[in-house]
């Protein structure tokens, strides 16, 4: 409880939150490193994911190497990578962008999979080709799901930026590595918990993102499925979309 | 395939994982159960040592340096930190560990101040619980020490701290971040030798990547511990410090009195004499990367070069 209190007013303390190396600049860094990451993990993974989704093609593959990739040891990664690049933004990006890289591609395949045959057998119907298919049908349709996707590695990539200040970095990661020699343990917790808060605060803005991104066609039919129960086992079934 | 079939072959796997987790469990370092020494006696010496290969190759000499002399002698290898090691020194269950002297000093007496190895090494004796002493202090120590490349110790004419103050550059040391803080970093650096210089906080001690970003020129001084094999593989200057801002860290043997016969006394503190930091490198080079050859092998190696016995 000690130690809780101690953290805590090493937050609240105003000599703490300004300065290069204040609370106010870490949590900038960390904000910054999180969205480079993300942008660059979202450029590699969408296209890929929506193509797997599109096509129904190299689906286990895309599978097992970015499941291979997440296995790495992230610190590990982060210190061979350090080798090779030298000190700076790029070994610790790199790592992180691999650890983002699978949730982001699982919710663009999943997400396109997932879309009903049967709206997408319509499409092809009137007339569309396939890339009018996957631009106003298939993408609009799994944006919630691939939103989903960003969001989970965005929790990801804020966790285990922290681990990347073993390395000459800012970020909030600074404040454990600093304080751990030193056993300076308030320090450590406020750290802790403002990575915690970091993680927290962005995982509600995806949250709000999801569901404002879910297209009006599918709310409307929420609100059938909700007022006629015989229609709920009919829309299961076919939201499964013939995958087991 | 049933599913039956599947949750008993996963059950299987399981049971082989959790079978081989726990034969790894009772591997109990201090257990003495199989270490051929018998208590009580006083010709046997049980020499222990740290987790650290260079601790234990150290152990490796003292223990085959002791056999050679006709002392009966074993070793238990890897034992922990010093907290643990220290409490089987004290527990008998060992009778001799290799030490470092402002490490230790600093163990046993927290607001030690003695820097240079004479004095933490007096210093040691009085501090000392009872029942426990240290022979002589070898040459060879394992600190920190401020590292420059060749070059920028040929540019600017530097060997020593001492000699900084005159470097026009601004310095930058890659070390760990609780450099910031430590009376032997950047603090020290300023107070002792009015030189000031900024952090590159790496937390890897004196690791390969802070003896890359020494090498890459993003940081012109690097806290590497003085055994380090790459301090010779890059070439690298290790500055001299006239005013002992570092504390020394001579090895040193700490031994229980009741084993200190004058046989034992004499044996290891003729080890002590030709021991030497460069051996220590030499020794740490072999015991890493592709060459890793055992404690065991090292210690006789070494032991076989300085042909200390006749």
């Amino acid at each position: 409880m000690n130690q809780w209190g101690a953290a805590f007013l090493w937050i609240l303390d105003p000599a703490h939150l300004g300065g290069p190396t204040g609370i106010l600049a870490r949590v900038g860094e960390h904000v910054w490193y999180t969205a480079i990451t993300l942008l660059i993990a979202v450029l590699i993974a969408l296209p890929i994911g929506l193509a797997i989704g599109h096509t129904g093609r190299g689906r286990t593959l895309a599978v097992q190497v970015s499941g291979g990739l997440r296995s790495l040891p992230t610190l590990g990664v982060v210190t061979l990578l350090g080798l090779w690049f030298g000190i700076g933004l790029s070994a610790p990006l790199a790592a992180m962008v691999v650890l983002a890289l699978p949730p982001i591609l699982a919710g663009a395949y999943s997400g396109v999979d997932a879309v009903d045959r049967h709206t997408i057998d319509a499409a092809r119907a009137v007339g569309m080709t396939g890339w009018q298919l996957l631009g106003k049908v298939e993408l609009p349709l799994a944006l919630p799901l691939i939103i989903g996707g960003i969001r989970s590695a965005c929790l990801q990539v804020i966790a285990t930026w922290t681990v990347a200040a073993i390395l000459p970095l800012g970020g909030l990661g600074r404040f454990l590595y600093d304080a751990l020699p030193l056993r300076d343990y308030p320090q450590m917790l406020a750290g802790s918990i403002l990575v915690i808060a970091l993680a927290l605060v962005a995982d509600g803005m995806f949250a709000l993102v999801q569901k404002l991104v879910v297209p009006r066609g599918v709310l409307a039919g929420r609100v059938n499925e909700v007022r006629v129960k015989t229609a709920r086992p009919h829309t299961v079934v076919s939201a499964a979309g013939g995958r087991p | 395939m049933s599913i039956k079939k599947r949750g008993l072959i996963a059950a299987g796997i399981l049971a082989v994982g959790a079978l081989a987790l726990s034969a790894c469990s009772s591997g109990n370092p201090l257990d003495s159960s199989d270490s051929g020494s018998t208590s009580g006696s006083n010709a046997s010496v049980v020499v222990g040592s740290a987790a650290f290969p260079e601790n234990e190759i150290i152990a490796q000499i003292y223990t085959q340096a002791l056999q050679a002399n006709g002392v009966k002698a074993s070793i238990k290898p890897n034992i922990g930190q010093r907290d643990v090691y220290l409490a089987a020194l004290k527990d008998g269950s060992i009778d001799l560990v290799p030490e470092y002297t402002g490490n230790l000093l600093q163990y046993y007496d927290k607001d030690a101040t003695a820097k240079s190895s004479d004095d933490v090494y007096a210093g040691l004796s009085d501090a000392l619980p009872k029942g426990l002493e240290v022979l002589d202090q070898s040459k060879a120590e394992d600190k920190d020490s401020y590292n420059v490349t060749q070059a920028f110790s040929q540019k600017y004419n530097v060997k020593s701290l001492a000699d900084l103050k005159s470097v026009s550059e601004p310095l930058t040391v890659a070390a760990n971040p609780e450099f910031e803080k430590r009376t032997y970093g950047i603090p020290g650096l300023k107070s002792v030798y009015g030189v000031t210089a900024t952090l590159l906080p790496i937390s890897d001690s004196g690791g390969p990547n802070t003896v890359k970003a020494l090498v890459d020129g993003q940081a012109q001084l690097a806290d590497i511990y003085t055994t380090t094999p790459a301090i010779t593989q890059n070439h690298l200057v290790t500055l001299a410090d006239p005013e002992n801002l570092i504390v020394a860290q001579n090895v040193v043997p700490l031994i229980t009195k009741k084993k200190a016969s004058e046989r034992v006394t004499n044996v290891l503190n003729t080890v002590q004499g030709a021991l030497t930091t460069e051996d220590l490198i030499a020794m740490n080079t072999k015991s890493s990367g592709s060459a890793k050859e055992s404690a065991e092998q090292i210690a006789k190696e070494w032991l076989a070069s300085k042909n200390l016995f006749d």
